[in-house]
C-alpha cells in the first residue's frame, strides 16, 4: 500500500481506494482463475455455435412473408441468436454452485472470516469471471455467425456503449440471483430443488428459448416489470439489435439497474440473517 | 480376465447383481421423499418448456417449414418421448468424466460386470420418470388429435418409430460419453450433439438449411428420429424429395446407431488408462 499515506490522500477517501483496489485484485484473480479452464472453454464455444446454429434457423423459419417476427427483422434474430450464446456464458446463467458447495462443506466460514463482505468479495470474482468469458465465449459465436447468417448490425452509435453497460448490469443482476439461489443452501443444506427452480424459469422468462416479444404483449409487460429474469438476457440484446427506440432502450436499461439494486440489496439481508443463524457444518 | 464391455451381463447371478444395485438405488433416491417430489415436479418443467417453446412460436407463426402445429406435435412428441425415455435410462453417462476423474470408473472395471450396466444402474435417476411419462402425454395428444389415417402399417409405426427414438438417443448418449475417455475436459461438449439432437428433432427438418442440415440429418441420422416417421404418419410426401419408405427406416437406423455406439464403447474401455490418483 505504498502510494497511500494520510498525508496525501484524506482517510475517508483512503478507504473508497483502498476497497477498490482489494476488489480489483480479487476480481483480477476472478479473471486468472476461470482463464485456465482453456480446454472447457473451446468445448463450450463448439457447443455454443451448434445451439446457434439450431435456434438461428428455427427462429428465421418463424418470420412471416415481409421477414419479420415479433418486430425482429431477420437480421435482428440472427444477431439476438448469436450474441445470446456468446452472452450465456458472460452472465452465466447456470451452473455455479460455488457458493452453496462452501455452505455446506462448512468452508463459508473461512470467507466469513475475511474483511471483505461476502457478496463484495463473490461479486468481485463473478465480474472477474465475466471479463474473462466475454474473450473467451462472447467474441467467438460473435465472429462465427456472421460468416452463415445476414446479422443486423448497431445503427446509432450510442447503441454500444448502452450495450456494454447493459452487459455489465446483467451480469451483477445475474449474479445476485445466483447468489440468492445457492445462499437457500444456510437453511436448506440441498440447494438442488431452487436449482431447479431457477434453471426452469431462467432459461424460459429470460428469453433463452425464444425472444420474449413472441410473447403477448400484456405477458411481456407483466414479465418485464415483475421478474428480474428479461433483464439478464433479454434487455441487453433487444438494446444491441436496437428493437426499441433510444428512450425506450434507456428505460430498460435503467428498469435492469433497478432490479440489479434490489437483488443485491437483497443478497445482503439475506446474508446477515444467514450468519445469525449460521451453524458451521463439519466443525 | 473378464471381458470390460456388455458381454458379462450373461454371468449367472449377474442378473440379481443388476437388481440388486437398481434396487439400492431406487430406495436411497426415494429415501428423501420431499426431495424426490420436488425433484419429479421440476424435471418435467424442462420437457414442458421445450413443448411451450413449439407453441410460442406457432402462436407467431401458422405454418413452420411448412407444417402446421397439429402435425409438428406427432414431430414433437416422437422427440421429447423417446429423448426423455433415453435420458431416464442412459443419460447419466454423460456424468463419465466425473466417474473418471473421481476413480469410480476403475472400481466399476475390477468387478465381474460389465463396466456400462453398472455405471447407468448405480447412477439412475429415477426422478426423470416424470419427463418421460409427460413426453408420452404429448405424443399420445399429437397422434390422436392429427387426424391420423390409421393402417395396421401405421398402428406398427406409431409403436416402433418412439422405442426406435429411445434406442437412437441412447446410442448417441453413450457414443458423445465416450469422448471423454480420449478428452477429460470435454465439459458440455457433448451436449451439443444430446441436447442439440433433440432440439434438431422437435422441428420439421424443412426449417434447417445447408450443410448444417446435412450434418445432422443424414449424417449423425436425425432425421430419421421424428421426422420421416411423422411423414409417414401423416401420409405426407417428403418437401426433401426422399421417397415414402424411409419413413419406416428408423429402427434399422437405431440399430446401426446402437452398434455404433456399442462399438465406441469397447474401444474408448480398452483406451482408458486410470487417472492415476
Amino acid at each position: 500500500m505504498g502510494s497511500v499515506t494520510a498525508t496525501v490522500v484524506p482517510p475517508t477517501d483512503s478507504n473508497v481506494i483502498r476497497s477498490f483496489r482489494t476488489f480489483r485484485a480479487i476480481a483480477a484473480s476472478g479473471f486468472r482463475r476461470y482463464a485456465t479452464y482453456r480446454q472447457a472453454a473451446v468445448a463450450g464455444v463448439v457447443t455454443n455455435t451448434v445451439f446457434g446454429f439450431l435456434r438461428c434457423y428455427v427462429f428465421l423459419a418463424v418470420t412471416d412473408a415481409a421477414g419479420t417476427a415479433g418486430g425482429y427483422d431477420r437480421g435482428q434474430l440472427a444477431t439476438i441468436v448469436w450474441a445470446g450464446q456468446g452472452l450465456l456464458a458472460v452472465i452465466l446463467l447456470w451452473g455455479w454452485t460455488d457458493l452453496a458447495d462452501r455452505i455446506r462443506t462448512g468452508e463459508i466460514a473461512s470467507d466469513l472470516l475475511r474483511p471483505v463482505h461476502p457478496v463484495t468479495s463473490y461479486l468481485a470474482t463473478d465480474l472477474g469471471r465475466a471479463g474473462y468469458a466475454s474473450i473467451s465465449r462472447l467474441l467467438p459465436p460473435v465472429l462465427i455467425g456472421p460468416l452463415f447468417f445476414d446479422v443486423y448490425l448497431p445503427r446509432r452509435w450510442a447503441t454500444l456503449p448502452l450495450f456494454v453497460l447493459s452487459v455489465v448490469i446483467a451480469v451483477v443482476l445475474c449474479f445476485g440471483c445466483r447468489y440468492l439461489v445457492n445462499a437457500t443452501a444456510y437453511w436448506l443444506q440441498d440447494v438442488r430443488g431452487a436449482m431447479i427452480l431457477w434453471t426452469l424459469s431462467s432459461g424460459t422468462l429470460a428469453g433463452l428459448y425464444f425472444p420474449l416479444r413472441f410473447l403477448p404483449e400484456g405477458l411481456q409487460v407483466a414479465l418485464w416489470a415483475a421478474t428480474p429474469f428479461p433483464s439478464l438476457f433479454q434487455t441487453p440484446l433487444d438494446v444491441l439489435v436496437e428493437r426499441d427506440p433510444a428512450p425506450v432502450q434507456l428505460g430498460l436499461v435503467g428498469l435492469q439497474l433497478t432490479w440489479a439494486v434490489l437483488i443485491l440489496t437483497a443478497c445482503r439481508l439475506v446474508q446477515g440473517r444467514a450468519e445469525r443463524r449460521l451453524v458451521v457444518q463439519g466443525g | 480376465m473378464a471381458e470390460p464391455g456388455l458381454v458379462a451381463e450373461r454371468r449367472p447371478g449377474a442378473l440379481a447383481a443388476y437388481r440388486a444395485l437398481l434396487g439400492a438405488q431406487a430406495r436411497s433416491q426415494a429415501a428423501y421423499r420431499t426431495s424426490f417430489v420436488v425433484d419429479l415436479v421440476g424435471n418435467v418443467g424442462a420437457t414442458v418448456f421445450d413443448v411451450v417453446t413449439v407453441l410460442v412460436l406457432f402462436g407467431v407463426t401458422r405454418e413452420l417449414g411448412g407444417f402446421t402445429l397439429r402435425e409438428a406435435l406427432v414431430i414433437v412428441g416422437i422427440s421429447a418421448f423417446g429423448f426423455a425415455t433415453a435420458d431416464l435410462l442412459v443419460g447419466n453417462i454423460e456424468r463419465l468424466p466425473r466417474y473418471v476423474r473421481t476413480g469410480l470408473l476403475d472400481a466399476v472395471l475390477v468387478r465381474p460386470l460389465g463396466a456400462l450396466p453398472q455405471l447407468l444402474l448405480m447412477d439412475l435417476p429415477l426422478r426423470k420418470v416424470s419427463r418421460a411419462v409427460f413426453g408420452l402425454g404429448v405424443l399420445v395428444v399429437a397422434v390422436t388429435s392429427a387426424g391420423l389415417d390409421w393402417t395396421a402399417a401405421r398402428l406398427a409405426l406409431v409403436v416402433v418409430a418412439p422405442l426406435a427414438a429411445i434406442v437412437f438417443f441412447g446410442s448417441v448418449f453413450v457414443t458423445t460419453a465416450t469422448v471423454s475417455f480420449y478428452w477429460i475436459d470435454s465439459g458440455e461438449l457433448a451436449n451439443s450433439v444430446t441436447y442439440g439432437g433433440r432440439d434438431f428433432t422437435s422441428y420439421p427438418i424443412t426449417v434447417y438449411g445447408g450443410w448444417f442440415r446435412a450434418v445432422f440429418a443424414y449424417g449423425i441420422g436425425f432425421a430419421f428420429v421424428s421426422y420421416h416417421p411423422a411423414l409417414a404418419l401423416l401420409g405426407r410426401a417428403d418437401p426433401l424429395g426422399l421417397p415414402a419408405w424411409v419413413g419406416w427406416a428408423s429402427p434399422g437406423v437405431a440399430l446401426v446407431a446402437a452398434a455404433v455406439a456399442a462399438a465406441a464403447w469397447r474401444v474408448g474401455v480398452r483406451h482408458y488408462r486410470s487417472t492415476g490418483s
